[in-house]
């Protein structure tokens, strides 16, 4: 019955992710919602991998007759980890420097660029 | 086996160690660190031009990594493509021939436009190069999820560097804006190639491309493709972030920002034509991306006419520029599956808008060098403060006035070439949207012939009366623009034969591509 549980998760973490970036106003919130969005679109990718009872993908340790998980998409989420770490670091130093700048974190107080 | 089979990745490759050696060889001179990172773009510069050359005698190079094939075969006999490779064809070489030249020009006029005392100066080199890096290694790739790579890298390097000036508020805020567009884009493109890794069990794109079957999934993932790459290469209406990150950049790293966002449009069309082709309805897709550049020209240069800031103006210029791309290369895509339509007028319009692609990289980054050229001498960007320049700074004027003649299209500039080819062949398709286009084009000359009035003409004001000429390197790099601006627009019928005609033949030939790394069998 739970079979597409993990679907369903996926979807709702994007959904919460983009939610968090579109309506909410606090930066951090905003930068929260961003990692969301990552980690769903990371889970999906394992997802795609995975295989009912499978162990994990080593190659030296693989018991006989056991299918293994695809080991694919586990290097590719690994790099879209890393990826999602230098973001996630780089977005936080500019919110810092942004309340140096400004002295509030609130998207409609920050809004120096128009038109 | 010569070492010249080895070019493709040496494109890559060096800017990628000169990048990480930086902070080493700062130790040694600032003379030193400069003069590395402009040879490591020359050199990829160079090694550009031996593919290229590789590729007019031989066809499409394929480099694979570390082995020979991109194919594992199973003892079952299927072979499996688990490589990562590099598939260079006419299209691929022709964007990171203007890629590399403009990352090499954005280099040079660093070395006196970013001035030592504003400190960081290793970190910027580095983080240019890496910019450069993943401009390049998105348009050689052949490998779908190493094209996400790319992309982040070439994007979270220009984050760094948009934000340069980090004691402008304006410049940090520009960077923020354009990091959550970015990043929400890349998570998209990551989600589409993780739905096509799922159908496929691959990511190599060719290998995709030859198995494609239209269905739900491959329809969600053209979709969350064609919108995440359009925004990153700043199409409307997703082009919020284009004029806020083009305007606070420094100008050397804008001049290259505007190839860095060429090369998701490169992505674009990659995978609009290669990947899926006419197994997609290509009308769709076609009319999309006519629809994006039809919004692109007008609306960008309707928000450009009233700016006040130069270099914002010229950021929504870019806008409407890339529109006219857009348009060409959209008309050929929707008539893709009709040959006779595509022989009398498909091909002629993706060749104009493909040659409008270099075309804009040098005279678009050309006039945000000449923003940067006044930037660096009056310490602003508000055209009220300007007035009076023609007479001080003589040659920062000749090659304003020579990018400004390029991006409204008259001749004998390269713009007028590229501009001319989407008009004759777009009219054959639909009248309407080459009118649009031609009126764009007069709304875009009398836009710049305001902010040649306002900052070069009229009596000089107390901010502008003691104004010198800019530092060598500057107006050396603005030259090198410049020359080629002028030799394009002077011979355009050769630059057509051997770069521009050939990349829209590869691109529209979709077999081509496929069996340059299947080869005939499978």
């Amino acid at each position: 019955m739970f079979y597409d549980i993990h679907y369903v998760t996926i979807v709702f973490l994007i959904a919460l992710g983009i939610y968090a970036v579109m309506f909410q106003h606090n930066l951090i919130k905003i930068a929260i919602g961003i990692d969301i969005l990552e980690s769903g679109a990371n889970l999906l990718l394992i997802v795609l991998g995975y295989r009912n009872g499978g162990v994990a993908p080593i190659f030296t340790m693989a018991p006989q007759g056991k299918s293994m998980v695809l080991p694919t998409p586990q290097a590719l989420t690994l790099t879209a980890i890393v990826i999602g770490l230098a973001t996630t670091a780089l977005m936080l130093s500019l919110i810092v420097m942004l309340y140096r700048h400004y002295g509030t974190l609130d998207t409609r107080e920050i809004r120096r660029l128009r038109g | 086996m010569s070492w010249t089979e080895h070019a493709p990745i040496l494109i890559i490759a060096a800017p990628l160690l000169v990048s990480f050696a930086i902070p080493l060889l700062e130790k040694i001179d600032y003379r030193v660190r400069n003069a590395a990172a402009v040879l490591s773009l020359a050199f990829s510069v160079w090694m550009v031009l031996i593919v290229l050359h590789k590729i007019w005698g031989s066809g499409p190079v394929v480099y694979v990594f570390g082995a020979k094939s991109a194919f594992l075969p199973l003892p079952s006999g299927f072979k499996f493509p688990v490589r990562i490779m590099l598939e260079i064809d006419n299209m691929s070489a022709f964007m990171a021939l203007s890629g590399s030249i403009a990352a090499m020009v954005g280099v040079i006029y660093s070395w006196a436009f970013v001035r030592e005392e504003e400190g960081g100066l290793g970190k910027y080199y580095s983080l240019f190069l890496l910019m450069a890096v993943g401009m390049l290694g998105m348009e050689l790739t052949g490998d779908a999820f190493n094209f996400f790579v790319f992309l982040e890298i070439a994007s979270i390097a220009s984050f760094g560097l948009i934000a340069y000036r980090r004691e402008d508020p304006a410049s940090i805020e520009a960077s923020f804006k354009y990091m959550i567009v970015s990043t929400i884009g890349a998570i998209f493109v990551l989600v589409a190639i993780g739905f096509l890794y799922g159908r496929y069990d691959a990511l190599n794109m060719a290998y995709i491309a030859k198995h494609m079957r239209i269905g739900i999934v491959e329809r969600i993932a053209f979709v969350l493709l064609m919108v995440s790459l359009a925004m990153k290469a700043g199409a409307v209406p997703m082009h919020m972030w284009v004029s806020d990150a083009y305007g606070r950049a420094p100008a050397a790293v804008t001049a290259t920002l505007v190839s860095v966002s060429q090369a998701s449009l490169y992505g674009l069309f990659r995978v609009m034509f290669s990947m899926f082709g006419v197994t997609m309805n290509n009308h769709f897709g076609g009319w999309m991306l006519i629809i994006f550049g039809l919004l692109s020209m007008f609306i960008g240069v309707t928000m450009a006419i009233v700016q006040k800031d130069i270099k914002r103006l010229m950021a929504y210029h870019a806008i409407s520029q890339t529109g006219y791309m857009l348009l060409g290369v959209g008309v050929g895509l929707a008539v893709l599956d009709n040959p006779v339509a595509l022989r009398s007028y498909g091909l002629a319009a993706m060749t104009g808008g493909i040659f409008h692609i270099m075309n804009h990289a040098m005279y678009k980054g050309l006039l945000f060098l000449t923003a940067g050229a006044i930037f660096y001498r009056l310490r602003t960007f508000n055209l009220n403060e300007m007035g009076g320049l023609a007479r001080k700074m003589k040659y920062t004027t000749i090659y304003f006035i020579i990018g400004a003649a390029a991006i409204a299209g008259l001749p004998p500039f390269n713009g007028f070439a590229s501009k001319l080819m989407i008009y004759e062949s777009v009219y054959k398709f639909n009248p309407l949207l080459s009118v649009v286009a031609m009126v764009v084009s007069i709304l875009t000359l009398a836009s710049f012939v305001k902010v040649f009035h306002s900052a070069f003409l009229g009596p000089e004001i107390s901010k502008t009366r003691d104004v010198r000429e800019v530092p060598k390197s500057m107006v050396i790099g603005m030259g090198i623009m410049a020359v080629i601006c002028i030799l394009f627009g002077l011979f355009p019928g050769m630059v057509v034969k051997y770069l521009a005609g050939p990349a829209a033949v590869s691109l529209a030939n979709q077999t081509g591509y496929i069996s340059s790394v299947i080869g005939g069998g499978m």
